[in-house]
């Protein structure tokens, strides 16, 4: 249940970045290779956020699907579930995007 | 977590000395701590502030030259709208910051630090016992040890005559920078030496967090089934070492080794793979050389 610690590094670092400040949206992305189940964070979200400035916050979250680059056949393609395996069945491939879990942005009062 | 300055402080850290048996000494407070320079009288808690980053009671000094630093400043979308704020910040950039901070400080002390991740019962402390006897006089390993409850695997280290730190992370799921750092500052590891960072059991959460490890190794064994590495890509595409373990076992277990090679390359293409039982002693050879060849010189 890493999305627990997860969602307390969110919630901290908002509450870093604009104390005393009532937040009433957080924007976040988290990439289909980020390891990070959106579900649970959503979950785990009321819970951190409750007494804090961010409490009955709306949570945002944008899933930036997975590209990778295949290095044999030279040419980008969007893997399916987790594999970074080719179409063409090459496993050389590099990850160009899908990983990212990071906070876009924040709304407040 | 610490409700001063953010860390996980509900770990709790015990030092066990090697080789001579001493009572176990707590380093950290528990929930009330702080760290160095802090103010708060019952916060007790040290962090590693190698590289540029100093923590004080809440103010942050960075280097804002560092490469790598996702910290960016804020943003008004509009001056108009003024509500909006872009932040564009990693979720673990503070860890992965501290993890830095941490590789910055081990590297200038001439100590290689591996982060070791298994399922529960993979070996990963009998690999370590055998590792610390059989290498004693050659080179220097001590561990952090990362679990749930109990100090009973840094126990064993330090049966096995190698110095160790245990982490108890209580209901988390890994080990994070912060706790670390911390464990290396109550570990206090010569120059030229190892440190294995034993993670906590568990092939999901540990994927996610940076240490300040050199590198990352997984560890594998035949009882647990050939599907690990489908199963757990996120793993296993990012170790620079995979061992299986237990293959003293292979004659009584199914498990196609060619089938969990080629599984393995489809996440992980380029990553090394030794076969060894910690148990019988059968390739922990190649394990001792892949360390050795990867031991930093003491500084100068």
């Amino acid at each position: 249940m890493h999305e627990l610690a997860i969602t307390e590094g969110v919630v901290d670092a908002v509450l870093e970045r604009l104390p005393g400040q009532r937040v009433t949206c957080v924007k976040l992305e988290i990439g289909a290779l980020s390891g990070i189940v959106p579900d649970s964070v959503r979950f785990c979200f009321d819970l951190v956020t409750e007494g804090t400035s961010l409490e009955g916050a709306k949570l945002e979250i944008a899933q930036p699907p997975a590209v990778c680059h295949c290095r044999i056949c030279v040419s980008d393609f969007e893997p399916v579930g987790p594999f970074a395996i080719c179409p063409c069945g090459s496993a050389d491939v590099t990850v160009l995007a899908g990983e990212e879990l990071k906070i876009t942005s924040v709304r407040v009062a | 977590m610490c409700g001063t300055c953010g860390c996980s402080a509900d770990a709790l850290i015990t030092l066990l000395p090697a080789p001579e048996p001493v009572p176990a000494s707590a380093v950290h407070a528990g929930p009330q701590a702080t760290g160095p320079g802090e103010t708060s009288a019952d916060h007790v808690h040290t962090h590693v502030t190698a590289g540029n980053h100093a923590h004080g009671p809440h103010e942050h000094v960075h280097d804002h030259s560092g490469a790598g630093h996702d910290f960016r400043h804020l943003v008004p979308d509009s001056p108009e709208s003024g509500r909006t704020i872009r932040l564009q910040q990693k979720v673990l950039a503070k860890n992965d910051e501290l993890a830095a901070a941490s590789r910055q400080w081990l590297r200038d002390r001439g100590i290689l630090a591996v982060n070791l991740m298994s399922s529960p019962g993979s070996g990963k402390t009998t690999l370590l016992a055998r590792t610390i006897s059989e290498l004693a006089g050659n080179m220097s390993v001590s561990v952090i040890e990362g679990d749930q409850e109990t100090v009973l695997d840094a126990a064993r280290i330090q049966a096995a005559g190698g110095r160790a730190v245990q982490i108890n992370t209580g209901t988390g799921c890994h080990l994070d920078a912060e706790m670390v750092a911390r464990g290396l500052v109550g570990l206090d590891p010569p120059s030229g030496s190892v440190v294995v960072i034993e993670n906590v059991g568990n092939l999901v959460c540990p994927a996610l967090f940076d240490l300040g490890e050199a590198a990352k190794v997984v560890l594998a064994c035949v009882t647990e089934g050939a599907d690990k590495p489908l199963k757990y890509p996120h793993m296993f595409r990012q170790a620079d070492l995979v061992l299986l373990n237990k293959i003293d076992l292979l004659p009584y277990v199914d498990f196609d080794v060619r089938q969990y090679c080629s599984d393995l390359r489809r996440v992980a293409r380029d990553v090394m793979l030794l076969q060894l039982s910690a148990t019988t002693g059968e390739g922990m050879q190649a394990w001792y050389d892949w360390l050795r060849q990867r031991v930093l010189p003491p500084p100068a």
